[in-house]
Order: structure tokens, then sequence, then C-alpha cells
């Protein structure tokens, strides 16, 4: 079956974000951009499930900026057949991301489309769940397992108290977590012959979506901080503090 | 100007993530209507009538929303939503648990709003602070959404009383099934602590620990505070304790008044999980862990002499 995997490019995990002076939004200048590490585990699962033979193609898809193809070069590295980028403004809203890739499963009929459960910049937390709803589809989120069982796919969630696994019927959206499977990465001979498979841009307009969003960011600053306290010297010390100064036990 | 809120319950009664987003509510303003969805939770529903400040509580007992699938549920909030119409509900509120995070996008998107993720503040009935970027930065999102969905981190707003309240309770909607989903089965860690978002003191363990039989020194000192506890990713992904004890930025969030960080180094990704604690003591030998920069109080030893000690000295 056909597997549709959506990326996103962000800021990459190592760095330490700044936010701009004028509170407009947080320095991208000059910072060094990945792949969403969630997005990287549902390439993977893809990737993961040609080698069982239950994956024919795996379609990597991306909405954002031109830049953005350097990521789906490196999903095409990883494995991927094909790459689309929808090329837009770098900061788009879920919804309008949803849209745009709900025209993309329109036009491309995946079986499954795999995602990441969250993008560690704007940590939205939606996109899979919009797409879900947009098309219909049954989702299954915070993915640490997934299996295709016939026409069913059955999906083990990390939740709150523990696993929970449910039965989605096919076509569904998944989304993935940090346990699902442990990334690999991409050979040089596989990053050279990346370069010459299929990558197709397009513009929202061609999609005949709108980017609208209800949301808008009015300001963006930097948290509280948190100051050192004190080191305390033993053991004995510790708790006369914590019962006589900070009085929590 | 009228709130539903989409209750978290368990073991028969609302779960405390309920009361901190009845909270956030009531901050908005107007009246509160909590909704309980879900197969056989009369006992939830009148738990949640007592809830202060609660108007109404809608009940939706149908076998559909057993296990609130997301797929039968999110239809369910959109048609109390639409058959409001202009009168309706100006917010959709949920505790951003899993289940919250799984169901309230799939009703913004069918609303065809944007969702507004993780509230921590509200400015106003449609201005809100939230943060971005594992906490590195907090941003203030203005919705221009007729309906706003919104999920609340629970940390950020103090719960109101679970009793004090006497809200009508009314039976609603036809069930919707989408027959596109099915519950399988859970495997619930099961624990007599206390649990970690809801618990006023947290001990946990890192890397330090060494393995997940050295745990057991992190439960007797719990069990002695009357704690719960957690664990880093780190600590989580190396196998010594399940992921649902897992503490940080993808894994819970939590803000008691006490928490004590043992054998942890503090990376970004876990003190974006706790930096709201109250107070934070770090059991670190390493004494430039950065824990020790968010810390109250450090102490640079061996955490195999300093826990049992800790113990022994309370």
């Amino acid at each position: 079956m056909k597997v549709l995997v959506a990326i996103k490019r962000v800021v990459d995990y190592n760095v330490k974000v700044r936010v701009k002076a004028d509170n407009s939004g947080v320095d991208l200048a000059n910072v060094k951009m990945s792949m969403n590490p969630f997005c990287e585990i549902a390439v993977e699962e893809a990737v993961r499930l040609r080698e069982k033979g239950v994956a024919s193609e795996i379609v990597v898809v991306s909405v954002g900026p031109t830049t953005a193809q350097e990521q789906l070069r490196t999903a095409l590295a990883l494995g991927a057949d094909r790459a689309i980028l929808v090329e837009a403004a770098d900061e788009l809203n879920s919804l309008a991301v949803a849209k745009a890739l709900k025209a993309v499963v329109d036009k491309e009929q995946p079986r499954l489309v795999i995602l990441g459960k969250q993008a560690i910049d704007s940590d939205n937390n939606q996109t899979g769940q919009m797409l879900a709803a947009l098309t219909g589809y049954a989702q299954g989120t915070f993915a640490s397992k997934v299996e295709v069982a016939g026409d069913k796919l059955n999906v083990t969630r990390e939740i709150d108290g523990g696993l929970q696994t449910v039965s989605l019927n096919l076509p569904a959206i998944v989304t993935t977590d940090l346990r699902l499977n442990e990334p690999r990465y991409a050979s040089l001979p596989n990053i050279m012959k990346a370069k010459k498979k299929p990558l197709e841009t397009v513009k929202p307009d061609d999609l005949g979506v709108s980017l609208a969003s209800t949301n808008k960011t009015l300001k963006v600053e930097a948290p509280a901080a948190r100051s050192a306290g004190i080191k305390v010297k033993s053991v004995a010390e510790l708790v006369e503090k914590l019962k006589n100064e900070a009085k929590v036990i | 100007m009228t709130i539903l809120v989409v209750a978290e319950y368990e073991a028969g009664a609302v779960a405390p993530a309920t009361l901190n987003t009845v909270a956030a509510a009531a901050k908005i303003g107007g009246d509160v209507h909590v909704l309980v969805a879900g197969q056989n939770v009369g006992g939830v529903a009148e738990s949640a009538a007592k809830i202060a400040g609660v108007a109404k509580v809608l009940v939706a007992d149908n076998a559909a929303y057993a296990h609130v699938l997301p797929e039968n549920v999110a239809p369910l909030i959109v048609a109390l939503v639409e058959q409001g119409g202009a009168n309706g509900y100006s917010h959709v509120l949920a505790p951003a648990t899993t289940n919250g995070k799984n169901i309230l996008p799939r009703v913004a998107a069918l609303l065809d709003v944007d969702q507004i993720s993780e509230i921590i503040s509200v400015e106003s009935a449609d201005t809100f602070k939230r943060p971005i970027y594992a906490g590195n930065a907090i941003a203030t999102v203005q919705s221009s959404a007729a309906v706003k969905v919104i999920t609340v981190r629970t940390t950020g707003f103090d719960a109101v009383a679970a009793e004090g309240g006497a809200a009508a309770v009314e039976a609603v909607g036809a069930a919707h099934n989408a027959g596109i989903s099915t519950f399988v089965g859970e495997e619930l860690a099961k624990s007599d602590r206390p649990e970690l978002t809801a618990a006023k003191i947290v001990v946990s363990g890192g890397r330090g620990m060494g393995n997940g039989d050295n745990f057991k020194h992190l439960y007797s000192l719990a069990d002695k505070l009357g704690a719960a506890v957690g664990a880093s990713r780190a600590a989580v992904d190396a196998g010594f304790v399940p992921n649902d004890m897992q503490v940080g930025q993808t894994g819970k969030i939590v803000a008691p008044q006490l928490y004590i960080a043992v054998g942890i180094s503090g990376a970004i990704q876990h003190l974006a999980g706790m930096k709201d604690s109250k107070v934070i003591v770090a059991i670190n030998k390493d004494e430039e862990a950065p824990i020790f920069q968010v810390a109250d109080y450090g102490l640079v030893a061996d955490l195999f002499e300093a826990v049992p000690a800790l113990q022994q000295a309370l």
C-alpha cells in the first residue's frame, strides 16, 4: 500500500532558541534547521513498513518554505521514493497545514498517513488529528506500535496512564511518539541517490486551499527565569531547609 | 458567553485535570458547562455536578463514547456547539491530557478554526499565553474564531473546589458512531502512589539511577513522603521504568510543591516538564550538572548514599 509521510522543517533540537528583542518571535537567523524529531520517526516507520513488505511506495510531503527541500532530500535518503513540497510562507498554523495535506491526500490516495505527534517549535500537537478530521479517517495518535492486520490497523498508543491499543479502519492517520522506533542515519550512497529522486513543488493555490488562520501571535517573550538556589552540604541541612525555610515537608 | 469544558475522568469520578480546566474557564468568564462523554458515566456526571462554579453538566452516556474514541466524541462536541448557533458555546476547553490532545484538534478542524494548545494563562476572553519551543519562549496568541477551541495546561491553573456546586445534570444527544475505530485493550500502570500530575511531592530518577532495580530507593523515599515517582526521558529510554513515568516536554508536565530530582542531569527536555515546581531539590554527584541551575537546594552527593540518608532523616 501507499504510505504518505508528512514532515516539518524546524529549529534543530540542540539549539537553544532566543527571543527577538522586539518580541515578534524567535530569532531564526543563522540557526541550524533540521527535520522535526517526531517526523524522523514517521519516516523511519514508513521505511520499516516497506521492509516488511507492507508499504509499496513512500511519498514524503512538507508544507513550508523553499528550504524545506533539504529535509525532503533527507527523507528521500532515508528511503522515501518521492517528495512533494507545498511551498508556503514560514509560519503556518496547523489547520492550514492540515488543509494542504488533505489536498495532497485527495490526489495521492494513500492507505496510511504518518505524521509526528508534534513539532518541537510550535508544540501544537494538532496537525495529524486535524487531517484525520478533514479526511474523515480514523486516527491513532501518540503511537508506540503500528501493525497492519488485513484492512485494519492496530495502533498501540502512549496515554497518560500507560498504553492503549485501538483498531482502525484503513485508510488511517497515525502520529508518532518517541518510542515507536529509533530512526536510522542516512548512508552516503543513499544521500547521493536521493539527489536523483523526484521532488515536485506545488503552490497552495494550485491545491485550492486557503491558508488563513483564526490565530494571531501578538508577541513572544522569554519565560521568567528561575534563579539558581543554594548548595547544601549535607542531607541533614537539606532536611532542615525543606522543613524550616521552604516549609514543603 | 458560555464555555463547554470536556471532562477528563477516571475510576468513576472526574479527574483533577478537570478541576484545573474549570478554573481556566472561570478566568475567561461566563457560564461553565461540563460535558461527560462515555459509557456508564452516571457517577462521573454526579461528581462533575458538585464542582464549584459549574452551571450545568451534560452527560452523553453511550457505548459509542466508551474509551472516548475521538472519531465518535469529536462529532458529538461539534453537534453540541452547532445546535447552540450564535447563542451557543463561545469556547470549548479540555485539559491537555492525552485524551484532550487527541480529541480537541479533531473538533477544531471540524469547526474550521485553529486550536490554541496548552494555554498557561488567560489574558482576556480571546487572548491567551502558551509555551512554545519546549517552554523556552512564551507566545501570546489571540483567536478570532467564533468558537475558541483550547487545551489547558493544568499546571497553569489552580484547581477549583471539587465540592460545593449543585449543577443540573442533563442527558444529551443521540450517539455519533463513526464506526471506523474500535477499542482493543489497555495496559494501565497500577500504583498506590499519587498520580504524577496531581501529586504535591514528586521524586524523579534519571540515568544516574543506573538500572530499573535501583528505583526501589526512590519508591521507598516516595512512600515516606506520600510522593509520586517520575523519571527523565533518559531513564525511560534506557528501559529502567515505563513511559508513563516520564516527566518532560514530551512526557508529563508537573508542578508540585516539591520536586526532588535524583541522578538527573537536567536536559532542556526534562526542565520543560518540571521547572514550574514550587521548590526544586537536585541530588547529583556531578556538580556541573545543569539541574543545579534551576534547583533551589542542590546536594552534590552520591545518590546511593544520599537517598537512603534522606529517607532516614525524614
